[in-house]
């Protein structure tokens, strides 16, 4: 028996995707029989050209896109075992369990330590001393402790673009969610601070699953264990990273990540 | 910028064809100089292997500037990667040429003749088809050619046993021939150094076309 192919099989999946479709509001079909397993406590990179589905698969993870009336998926997305695309889902529970972190830093127009402690406010009834706490391992959780333990009340909007972004992390990961999914949460901010939150990323997959959606091809290539390359709504190929980018199966691949289109 | 980096790309291939055919062609030249004994010849093939080096050098510094400034990945990646190794091995190719070329320059200052039971010019013949055949399956993208090629290993390692028997047996015999013993089995030593070197290229050209490590593998 194939070695790698057990190995393969012993790593647990966090989330199966099983013939996912779906629907814009005007009946444009973004996505076509997605099927992808997103494996536990690892990095999974989602590449693939502008307008390819990336984004609106990552979408329906947490079934966000369910703001937006008329939007629908088809299918199956299994989330330890229990299909989320159900009606029956509680979202509100859904989206505790599945955090998000958008391209552009998202903090609130209030303190630092009012942006974290927001999401605990929200979803647990926690005494004061609780909140302090779980705001601090957060904030040193997000490698942002250091920086702003001075001025916890400062608005959070007044932080550097980098740092802003460590703060929309801390913000999702003080709920202790399973899942963290992050749209191309580097595209907006400098080489330096993407570094820093690559470094947090590859800390954090030891405590979550993570899903990132990136243009940058080498972060991929650095930071992600598995990648799903996306094209036209069809997932083309998936694989471990170091797999994909030296011997891709897939023409469509190859021509892709080598520049040759997209 | 894809169509700059397929520029470059075609430019490196281009110089490492050029030092293929300058590595061949000391092999060449060594070949001929043992075959008559031109000491001037084998000091030309002495003389020039520094602009190989040189050359080495040159083109090492390119692939690693393209890995810095374009990031390449997938066929691109093991394109510049088997450039970096068959220029090792090319130069590792003008290298054993040129101790080949000393060691002519050494035969002919003690006079020494070859044995005829050492077959030294046939063994240079099969060494450089092998080469010659890993160059071609390089530019031709032929894995194919270069699994066939790799077969051809064991003739020349055959060959290089029965020369180091037999020059071991001519040290032993203190016969008039044994002057020309150690010479002769550094020779066939390179020889089958080279062929070994046309065996590594073609293990890198099967990764070039397949992905697939293949060295140290029985199976190819």
């Amino acid at each position: 028996m194939n070695t790698v192919n057990t190995a393969e099989h012993m790593v647990n999946s966090k989330i199966k995707v099983r013939n996912l479709s779906f629907y814009y509001e005007n009946g444009h079909q973004a996505l076509f029989n997605n099927d992808l397993d997103i494996h536990e406590n690892a990095i999974t990179a989602v590449i693939g050209p502008s307008g390819c589905g990336k984004s609106t698969h990552l979408r329906t993870y947490n079934r966000i896109y369910s703001l937006h009336r008329g939007q629908r998926a088809e299918g199956e997305i299994w989330l330890d075992g229990v299909n989320i695309l159900s009606p029956e889902m509680d979202v509100l529970s859904l989206r505790r369990r599945v955090g998000m972190i958008f391209q552009r830093p998202t903090p609130f127009p209030m303190s630092v330590f009012e942006n974290v402690a927001y999401p605990l406010r929200l979803h647990f009834k926690l005494s004061k001393r609780e909140i302090g706490d779980r705001v601090e391992l957060a904030l040193r959780d997000a490698s942002l402790w250091e920086e702003v333990k001075d001025s916890l009340h400062k608005s959070g909007q007044e932080l550097s673009g980098g740092q802003q972004q460590r703060l929309c992390i801390a913000r999702a990961i003080v709920t202790e969610p399973e899942v963290l999914l992050l749209d191309e949460p580097t595209s907006a901010i400098d080489p330096v601070a993407t570094l820093k939150i690559e470094d947090l990323l590859l800390r954090l997959k030891e405590r979550f699953t993570i899903v990132i959606v990136t243009h940058n091809m080498q972060q991929a290539a650095r930071i992600s264990d598995q990648t799903a390359f996306f094209y036209k709504g069809h997932i083309i190929e998936t694989g471990p990273t170091q797999r994909l980018f030296t011997t891709p199966k897939e023409k469509q691949t190859e021509d892709y990540i080598t520049g040759r289109f997209g | 910028m894809r169509d700059r980096f397929t520029y470059e790309i075609t430019l490196l291939k281009q110089r490492l064809q050029q030092l293929a055919s300058s590595s061949r062609n000391a092999l060449v030249e060594a070949s001929n100089a043992l075959q008559t004994m031109d000491t001037a010849r084998a000091q030309g093939i002495i003389e020039n292997d520094m602009c190989i080096d040189a050359e080495e050098v040159a083109i090492e510094e390119e692939c690693l500037k393209l890995i810095a400034l374009y990031q390449p990945v997938a066929k691109d990646l093991r394109l510049i990667i088997t450039i970096l190794k068959i220029n090792t091995e090319l130069e590792r190719v003008a290298d054993l040429s040129a101790n080949i070329a000393r060691s002519v320059i050494s035969l002919s200052a003690h006079h020494c003749a070859i044995p005829n039971t050492m077959d030294l010019t046939t063994m240079a013949k099969q060494t450089d088809a092998m080469l010659k055949g890993a160059l071609e399956a390089f530019i031709c993208h032929h894995p194919e050619q270069a699994r066939a090629i790799i077969q051809e290993d064991d003739v020349i390692d055959n060959l290089n046993h029965k020369h180091y028997d037999f020059a071991q047996h001519l040290l032993e015999s203190q016969c008039p021939e044994m002057c020309s013993a150690l010479d002769t089995i550094a020779i066939s030593y390179a020889l089958e150094r080279i062929a070994d070197s046309a065996t590594n290229i073609c293990e890198d050209i099967i990764y070039l076309n397949e992905g697939v490590i293949v060295r140290h593998c029985p199976q190819l």
